[in-house]
């Protein structure tokens, strides 16, 4: 761990303002970016503390949604009644990550906001593009059993390791941030996150000194199912391999809505609407689902170790898409 | 006035056997209780000190500093830039002395020492030390090291096998007996696979550490290591010291499973960087040092083969395994250690070898030999059971051999039979049917069993054991406890023969200025140290009987009374100033006279998901048979601990290198899969009522290691009865299953 300066921010504002200079970063509950300095991995020069900031509400919204400040636990966000109740493939997606205790200190925005799990991002002996850019990807080529089918390039194949994002995905939530400028915006999750191509440096379209304040969650569609499903090497505290986020409409035997979100393929949460498209109108039916697993895969490519991804995905949301839409 | 001194004190070497027990006689039942651990409190209330946290006046931090390639030269380090960090004191290199790896456990000599040519990735290759651990972190971290590579061999393939005749160790590294390949060609049935196991790490808890401190050219060091006694002489030979001038101090040790037989390096650097800068040191290992720089189980690749007739009596059984280690390094994964005595069968053929690769040392794991070798073994006879279309209970049935197979000597103690029937009955083994029949939702259910056997050791010990003229009891020797209960049993044994409470026991552990003890490793701690005490505590009941002017025999002690010829007398008033004998335990040719080995069954239900393959453990049952059990509670604990082990090598741990620079990508707790509470489900141990009187006075058998050996094979055959999918390529991930599970 290298040496660094530390301030506590006491408002969004100030935070925000600490943050300028380049290698200042935040820090919420630590349980990814400290393991990450510790090996040098992060090197920030500067940490600007904001696990103390009045963002740990969640509230309902006007239009029925949710807002869930970026502060929020991940223990408080999955047992919330409102995200039981309305939200179930949140709650289940986050009880399905981590362990009770990094649950207990991670926050909702630095979930967002973790970075890979890739063997050779974690080891400064290695090269890896993301880490450094230009020196190359050690993964590809070597030990990538854990890696991504979708959505690589050849610069980089890791995967974004984590759950609460990918329900987030299948939710259509809106990510709230606010600049040193004083600016805020709001950012579609479909938005947020970058594809490697030729800058795995870049994870998503935040700015430096931009600070996620909060997340909206929309009112998810009447009658829906909701279901998280993640298959790991172990029954608790492991990455998924594969996950899906499912949330799916049955009416008169058709399927009338469909959002499904992948984890463990992709250096995003993936989410792939045409599939989604072909799956609305229908009758569920294996075929139909079949049909709709071709459709993710299609483009999925493996890197050897982890070409089993494909079946297993195809396998898993056909499993998730006859419980959503069975009996 | 009851002498102190020599006369008091007593060796026994296990040359005949032994055939009554005090333990058998004593009234204070307190043996075989399942009392909690004495230690309990200190360990739940953070009093129990471990090696790193001993504070000593004026102590530097060391941070070691390793390799960044698999293979080639350190051309230079670049100290100065280093000592430029704020808070950095010094970097210590010592090309020369720092040891290039841990030594194996109960060696004497130093480990291999000289680390400027680079053998594996992340070998130690200096230390940098730092008024506190963040400062030399940092600059270890960041340290300049210039490389000069060389190719190694990083992969692990058979075509790389060493020509070399290895050296025996505790298994000969060939063996064979009459002609396996003629009973392959003559046998009605015939198994030929090929198991393969990973790597394995120990992953202790409490990671390698030692404080190191000098005092007039004399070292102590605070270390976590298993066996002080040939520590502190692997230490001083590295150093170039006589052994006297060592001591190593070992109280509570967070672990160690084998990894801390032997030295690490970490320990010859801090004693290096003590002296250089004169004060004491303290260093210990990264998380990421431990998985790169300590020692691994090695992996093993085992061609088995099983040769019976029509109704499944053994012929011939082959176990042939290649594992890895370094060029210089000869010790081999023992897999094939049972496979000599478990089964019967006339022409056998057993076999270690060695491919050389550029990784991490591979020394002993918990219950080295057994562990892997019963997961290649007890698949196979599983396989043997399926072809012959027999029950695998049966098979063993019609395969127990009356004797040893090989050395023809009777067995010490063998029960391996009745724990398989017992098991079968309590598990409903019954109930199991032909592979891929039961099903649940989306789960396949499935049984499997396999033998557990893990060989018996003795090995020499000494303990005192003291009365105080106040009737308390001290015992202390350079015993240790890495977690397993060794504080309370051997509490248990001196309170049971001395006849006081527990509470007035008072045992030192873990310190080489007491007598010398061969520590903890391969199950024999409790056997070998129980029974040194065993003999001291014998002695002082002489001294006492004499004292009551009683015979021996006529002797109870109880409740810190001395009970003879209708008198009874509190022990405080027979010892005057007090009085104290050293007993020590030695193997004798009870070892080649009967086989000894600790036996038992495994018994596993396993679901194996239909959709993704993933396989979780439902239930499991270990039935072990191992002579006296001195303590229930921390025996079953053992076998609890050992269950959970197997679970891990069955389906999740895995140390993986990269093939092309030898780096060890999975080097974190995060990543190495041990199963986690979720894994673990309802596990149930039951002992067998057994006395071994070949195997030492206190007729009690290993049992620490028992319990993982066999476990692995019953999850993975409860795998194929529920799937109908074997899988020999250990661990068995879902990638390994899903190519050949059914559409759902
Ligand atoms: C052993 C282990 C197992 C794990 N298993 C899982 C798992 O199975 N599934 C899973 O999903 N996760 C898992 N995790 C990851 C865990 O979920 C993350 O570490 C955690 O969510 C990060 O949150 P944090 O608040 O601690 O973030 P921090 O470590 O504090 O920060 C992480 C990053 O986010 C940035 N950041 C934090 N808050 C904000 C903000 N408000 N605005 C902008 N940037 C911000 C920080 O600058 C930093 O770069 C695991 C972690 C560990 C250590
Ligand atoms: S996959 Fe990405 S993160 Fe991993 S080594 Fe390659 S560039 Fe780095």
């Amino acid at each position: 761990m290298r040496t660094f300066t530390y301030d506590q921010a006491d408002s969004p504002a100030a935070a925000v303002k600490s943050v300028a200079p380049p290698r200042a970063k935040f820090i919420a509950g630590g349980t990814n970016l400290i393991d990450l300095m510790k090996l040098q991995v992060e090197t920030p020069d500067r940490l600007v503390d904001i696990s103390r900031l009045a963002l740990t509400d969640i509230e309902d919204m006007d239009n029925g949604g949710l807002r869930i400040d970026a502060l929020v636990p991940n223990s408080d966000l999955a047992a919330d009644p409102r995200v039981i109740e309305r939200y179930e493939v949140l709650s289940r997606a986050l009880l399905a990550g981590a362990s009770g205790q990094l649950r207990n200190k991670a926050t909702t925005g630095g979930n967002l906001m973790q970075r890979t799990r890739c063997y050779y991002f974690t080891n400064t002996a290695s090269p890896c593009n993301k880490r450094e850019p230009g020196s190359g990807c050690g993964a590809i080529g070597g030990v990538n059993r854990i890696l991504a089918i979708l959505g690589t390039s050849d610069k980089c194949i890791a995967t974004h390791p984590g759950d609460m994002p990918v329900a987030m995905r299948a939710l259509d939530a809106t990510i709230a941030t606010l600049k040193a400028d004083g600016t805020r915006r709001r950012v579609s999750i479909h938005d947020f996150y970058s594809l490697p191509d030729q800058t795995p440096e870049i994870e998503t379209v935040l700015e430096h000194d931009e600070l996620i304040t909060h997340v909206e969650l929309p009112p998810p569609p009447n009658g829906a199912r909701q279901q998280y499903r993640k298959v790991r090497d172990r029954a608790s505290y492991a990455f998924a391999l594969v996950s899906v986020a499912g949330v799916v409409t049955v009416e008169n035997g058709k399927i009338t809505t469909a959002a499904l979100a992948f984890g463990g393929l992709a250096p995003m949460p993936w989410r792939n609407t045409a599939m989604e498209q072909g799956l609305i109108g229908q009758a569920p039916s294996d075929a139909l689902f079949e049909k709709a697993a071709e459709h993710l895969l299609a483009e999925a490519r493996g890197q050897g170790a982890n070409d089993f991804k494909i079946p297993l995905a195809r396998r898993t949301l056909i499993a998730c898409l006859r419980d959503l839409t069975g009996e | 006035m009851f002498g102190l001194g020599k006369s008091n004190d007593v060796t026994l070497t296990m040359d005949r056997p032994y055939a009554e027990s005090l333990l058998d006689k004593g009234v204070q039942d307190v043996i075989g209780k399942p009392l909690s651990r004495v230690d309990g409190p200190r360990k739940v209330s953070g009093t129990a000190t471990y090696a790193a946290e001993y504070q000593l006046a004026n102590m530097a931090y060391g941070v070691l500093v390793s390799a960044t390639i698999g293979k080639g030269k350190v051309v230079s380090i670049d100290v100065e830039a280093a000592k430029a960090f704020p808070g950095v004191i010094d970097v210590v290199v010592d090309f020369d002395t720092f040891a290039l790896v841990s030594q194996q456990g109960g060696e004497t000599a130093a480990p291999a020492q000289g680390v400027k040519g680079v053998e594996y990735f992340g070998q130690i290759i200096a230390i940098v030390v730092g008024e506190t651990f963040e400062a030399a972190r940092d600059a270890a971290e960041q340290i300049p090291v210039v490389y000069e590579r060389e190719t190694g061999v990083f992969d692990f393939s058979l075509e790389h096998q060493h020509e070399k005749k290895l050296p025996d160790n505790n298994t000969p590294a060939h063996s064979s007996q009459g002609d396996l390949d003629t009973a392959m060609r003559e046998a009605a049935f015939t198994v030929d696979v090929i198991y393969t196991t990973p790597s394995q790490n120990s992953v202790a808890m409490e990671p390698h550490a030692s404080i190191a401190t000098w005092d007039d050219g004399a070292l102590t060091v605070y270390g976590a290591y298993q066996m002080p006694t040939s520590d502190a002489q692997q230490l001083a030979k590295a150093l170039g010291l006589s052994a006297s001038k060592v001591r190593i101090i070992s109280r509570f040790i967070g672990g160690g499973f084998g990894s801390k037989l032997g030295i690490a390096p970490e320990s010859v650097a801090a004693a290096l960087a003590a002296k250089k800068l004169g004060r004491p040191v303290k260093a210990v290992m990264l998380r990421h040092q431990v998985f790169e720089a300590t020692v691994r189980r090695s992996n093993t690749s085992q061609r088995m083969r099983l040769a019976a007739s029509a109704n499944g009596t053994i012929t011939g059984i082959g176990h042939e395994t290649t594992a890895s280690n370094l060029a210089e390094q000869d010790y081999f994964e023992p897999a094939g250690l049972s496979t000599h005595f478990l089964y019967a069968g006339e022409n056998r053929l057993i076999t270690h070898d060695l491919v050389r690769v550029n990784w991490l040392l591979s020394g002993s794991m918990r219950a080295p030999g057994e562990a892997v070798g019963l997961m290649g073994l007890e698949g196979a006879i599983d396989e043997l059971a399926e072809k012959v279309g027999i029950d695998p209970i049966e098979l063993r049935r019609r395969n127990e051999p009356p004797r040893d197979p090989e050395k023809k000597v009777p067995f010490s103690s063998r029960h391996l039979i009745e724990a398989l029937d017992t098991g079968a009955e309590m598990f409903g083994w019954s109930k199991r049917q032909k592979p891929g029949q039961r099903r649940e939702g989306e789960w396949l259910l499935g049984m499997g069993v396999a033998a557990a056997a893990r060989a018996n050791i003795l090995m020499e010990t000494s303990a005192k054991v003291a009365i105080g003229k106040d009737g308390s009891v001290t015992v202390s020797s350079a015993m240790t406890d890495i977690g397993t209960g060794s504080y309370t049993i051997l509490s248990q044994v001196a309170a049971e023969l001395l006849g006081v409470p527990m509470d007035r026991i008072t045992m030192k552990l873990g310190d080489t200025n007491d007598v010398p003890a061969a520590g903890s490793g391969g199950s024999w701690g409790a056997c070998s140290s129980g029974s040194a005490i065993y003999l001291a505590c014998e002695s002082l009941r002489g001294k006492l009987a004499n004292a009551l002017g009683v015979d021996a025999a006529a002797l109870t002690l109880k409740d810190a009374q001395a009970i003879g010829d209708n008198r009874s007398v509190p022990i405080a008033e027979l010892v005057g100033e007090g009085m104290e004998a050293v007993g020590t335990i030695k193997p004798g040719k009870q070892t080649k006279a009967v086989n000894q080995a600790t036996y038992g069954a495994h018994f596993a239900e396993v679901a194996v998901n239909l959709v993704t393959g993933e396989t979780r453990v439902r239930r499991m049952l270990g039935v072990f048979a191992a002579g006296r059990i001195l303590n229930e509670k921390t025996a079953r604990s053992q076998c609890l601990g050992g269950m959970a082990f197997g679970i891990g090598a069955a389906l999740t741990e895995d140390m993986i290198h990269d093939s092309r620079t030898g780096q060890l990508v999975i080097r974190d707790l995060a990543e190495y899969y041990v199963p986690v509470n979720a894994d673990v489900p309802q596990l149930q141990v039951v002992f067998l009522s057994e006395r071994d009187i070949h195997a030492n006075p206190i007729h009690a058998k290993g049992i620490g290691e028992v319990g993982i050996c066999g476990a692995g094979a019953a999850i993975a055959n409860a795998i194929f009865n529920a799937s109908g999918i074997r899988v020999r390529d250990f661990p068995i991930t879902l990638d390994k299953l899903l190519p050949h599970l059914p559409a759902f």
